[in-house]
């Protein structure tokens, strides 16, 4: 049933089109014991002093053709360089995601490929290098399918990654697309096994009566290979989208959550999961409210969280019941009146939630603000930060052209004390929650010169247009930044534009 | 994920000026306003019904902006002219049946024992052209049995209501395309290989291959829109045209 894939050479200079820019020596921002560092003026994302390390593109399909495929058109595409005017839609970056140690860098893309980055190793002469990723593997993790029973069709794109935390050389994570989730195994191998004499130079068995002497292979030295193989599918148990899936904290388990419900998993069944939460009306014509994003916490495996369309957030326990129908806290800010419309209920809709590193509270972000939540306090966000305010006037063309509808999603910083999230043309921001400090800054092909420090944007609003402003009708609503990560401990970000893959670190002397 | 192709056009057209808002931008009165939104959300809703497995959370959004206008238009007695015959403002679980959105689920359940896994975006059972006649007009005849064929259901609402005729005339094109063409529409749906979620291609393929050019279908409604006059008439008329537009754009 599954299709096992070609090991790639790593030969990143000749196939991937990169920019590899040199930049100054890194400066923690957040410390590794995790104590807040604040963003000061000289290094916070307030003054803009992010610069960008390199843009990488996303290799094209083509270097992952399976092995049926015809060697020639795998040469033939070979030379073909994926950049942005040969850019399709398989190509759009539609999931970022970070290893534990933020060694390696995960897209996944509406084509259902899977591009993993690793990043530059340290070396005394190459210090300034350190910050570049640059291409480690690259594999087709879904295909697109057809369900002949219910005759539709299932897109190949990737909707969610997670990685599983380090346990030995090899790295796992999970990959999903609407309906399935697959465990991949991404290991190195650089020794080969060289001496049968059981095959012929062509890899032809010999007839066994040919062989007369027995010859023990040696392991010998070859050039690093990369090899990605599934290990698990996990399909089969979701009717609607998935759009979540979360490793427990027990690293035995883990869950996907699609529009209606969430399923529980081992890692080690595939034929089975436990439904937790099911919210599908017996009667879908009383269905009013969907699943938008759900996560486990990141140190209690048995509470995990859930955000829903009607903009509230469920914490479950785990040990309450094995059904988490009735949830454990329930946080909801009480409507704001004077910003009452007919759209409140549609922007209110959560796009994505989550658990700060330290558990303690939760971050959801809706089409307008990002809302930081206290576990302690369920009756309101103890943080409302404004994405883009200035789109409220503009929200019945924004629901006419359906952008109303675009998730967005966001992340923490390592030591969760600035946190950032997407917006439209290409912009993207930080906040900084002790200084209140934000930034706008821009992720595009046009503005990110070499080392230049990125220069913070601002949206005009109404009244008279200042110098460097953009007013808000000249926004480009195509371009949208709807997923980015941070790096687990170092102010290293990836933005994902589209095609491109955006990274940045804020220079420090 | 139909609004791929479409969502660019709608924002062309906003910028222009020209688009389906630009009515009561000039006119900014607040029950013209509150219809333009319900026709649009209808309309999107009948696109979302169109497509094999539509974005839930999408389309629940949808349904959920259009009972709060309707449940807001009861309560100013506005929608009492499009309800038929109800007296007084009716329970707000009869005004909007998520009917349109749940059609296949609720078919399922029927046909079925076990809806459990009846999905709700379940496509074509009944064929191509049911999922083409949608069954936006039952949101709005609340008494009216289930099954009744769209057009009949509308022949309860008074014909001068310019919504009924709205609505009517949105149905009139998609039966129009319906008639003419079914075996290029199903021929349109069978084919997997090609964009499946893609409408503009779904709608570019069906003019394409329909000898029905698109005067045809524009034929097939003018009459209808032009006759009724009413409140909501200019901005209808716009949005008929956007939904024209829509459906004949190459």
């Amino acid at each position: 049933m599954l299709l096992s894939l070609p090991a790639l050479h790593l030969q990143t200079s000749e196939h991937h089109p990169l920019f590899q820019l040199p930049h100054g020596r890194l400066g923690p921002w957040c410390s590794p014991t995790g104590s807040p560092a604040p963003l000061s003026c000289e290094t916070g994302c307030g003054e803009g002093s992010w610069i960008l390390v390199c843009r990488l593109l996303v290799p094209t399909q083509v270097s992952l053709l399976s092995m049926e495929e015809d060697i020639d058109t795998r040469k033939i595409n070979n030379s073909f360089l994926r950049d942005h005017s040969y850019a399709t839609e398989a190509d759009i970056i539609s999931t970022v995601e970070f290893n534990h140690t933020g060694e390696l860098l995960a897209t996944g893309d509406k084509g259902g490929r899977v591009v993993i980055f690793q990043r530059e190793q340290e070396s005394k002469n190459q210090i300034h290098r350190r910050g570049e990723y640059n291409v480690y593997s690259t594999f087709q993790s879904h295909e697109p399918e057809f369900d002949y029973l219910k005759s539709l069709e299932i897109e190949e794109k990737i909707n969610k990654i997670r990685w599983l935390p380090q346990q030995n050389a090899a790295y796992f994570l999970l990959s999903t697309n609407d309906k399935t989730v697959k465990l991949w195994k991404v290991s190195e191998r650089d020794k080969r096994p060289e001496g049968y004499n059981l095959k012929d130079e062509e890899g032809r068995l010999r007839d066994p009566s040919t062989i007369t002497t027995l010859r023990v292979p040696v392991l010998r030295p070859m050039d690093l290979m990369v090899e990605a193989t599934p290990r698990r599918v996990f399909a089969n148990a979701h009717t609607y989208h998935i759009n979540s899936i979360s490793v427990n904290s027990d690293y035995e388990t883990y869950m996907s959550a699609d529009d209606l419900r969430i399923n529980l998993w081992n890692f080690e069944i595939t034929n089975q999961s436990f439904n937790i939460v099911d919210i599908k009306p017996a009667n879908m014509e009383e269905l009013t409210e969907v699943i938008t994003a759900a996560e486990f916490h990141p140190h209690h495996c048995n509470t995990f969280v859930y955000s829903s369309s009607k903009g509230t957030i469920r914490l479950c326990d785990m040990r309450a019941s094995a059904l988490c129908d009735r949830h454990t806290k329930f946080f909801e800010e009480p409507e704001d009146p004077s910003n009452r419309s007919f759209f409140s209920e549609i922007i209110s809709s959560i796009s994505d939630v989550k658990f700060s590193h330290s558990g303690r509270y939760i971050m959801t972000r809706d089409y307008l603000t990002v809302k930081v939540w206290d576990l302690n306090m369920e009756n309101r966000p103890i943080e409302t930060y404004q994405v883009h305010d200035y789109l409220r006037s503009k929200l019945c063309s924004l629901y006419e052209n359906d952008c109303i509808f675009d998730k967005f999603e966001c992340v923490w910083n390592g030591s969760d004390s600035v946190i950032m999230t997407g917006s439209y043309n290409n912009f993207f921001r930080m906040f900084d929650r002790n200084t209140k400090r934000d930034v706008t800054l821009e992720a595009s092909r046009e503005n990110s010169k070499p080392r230049a420090i990125l220069k913070p944007r601002k949206v005009c609003v109404g009244g008279k247009r200042r110098k460097d402003e953009i007013s808000v009708d000249s926004l480009d609503f195509s371009k949208k930044i709807l997923h980015t990560a941070w790096h687990p401990s170092e102010n290293i970000i990836a933005v994902a534009a589209t095609n491109n893959l955006y990274i940045f670190q804020d220079k420090v002397n | 994920m139909f609004a791929r192709g479409l969502k660019r056009k709608c924002f062309d057209h906003e910028e222009e000026g020209d688009g389906p808002l630009a009515g009561f931008r000039a006119v900014p009165s607040y029950d013209l306003q509150r219809q333009s939104l319900l026709d649009m959300s209808l309309v999107k809703l009948q696109l979302c019904h169109m497509l094999v497995e539509p974005n839930l959370c999408r389309s629940v959004l949808i349904a959920n902006t259009v009972r709060q206008i309707q449940e807001e238009m009861t309560q100013d007695g506005t929608w009492r002219m499009a309800a038929p015959q109800g007296g007084g403002p009716a329970p707000l679980d009869r005004l909007v049946s998520t009917d349109v959105l749940c059609r296949s689920a609720r078919e399922q359940e029927q046909g079925q024992p076990g809806p459990e896994d009846g999905s709700f975006p379940k496509g074509f059972e009944d064929g191509p052209a049911a999922g083409l006649t949608c069954d936006v007009p039952s949101v709005t005849v609340a008494q009216a049995p289930r099954h009744l064929p769209s057009s009949s259901s509308w022949d309860l609402d008074s014909s001068r209501e310019s919504r009924g005729s709205f609505q009517k005339s949105l149905d009139q094109i998609f039966e129009t395309l319906e008639s003419k063409n079914p075996s290029s529409v199903e021929d349109l749906f069978s084919d997997v290989d090609s964009s499946y979620y893609d409408l503009d291609t779904v709608l570019t393929g069906m003019m394409g291959s329909s000898r029905a050019s698109p005067c045809d279908t524009l034929e097939g409604f003018t009459p209808l829109t032009a006759a009724p006059p009413g409140p909501g008439c200019k901005a209808d008329l716009g949005e008929l045209d956007h939904v024209v537009e829509i459906l004949v754009e190459t």
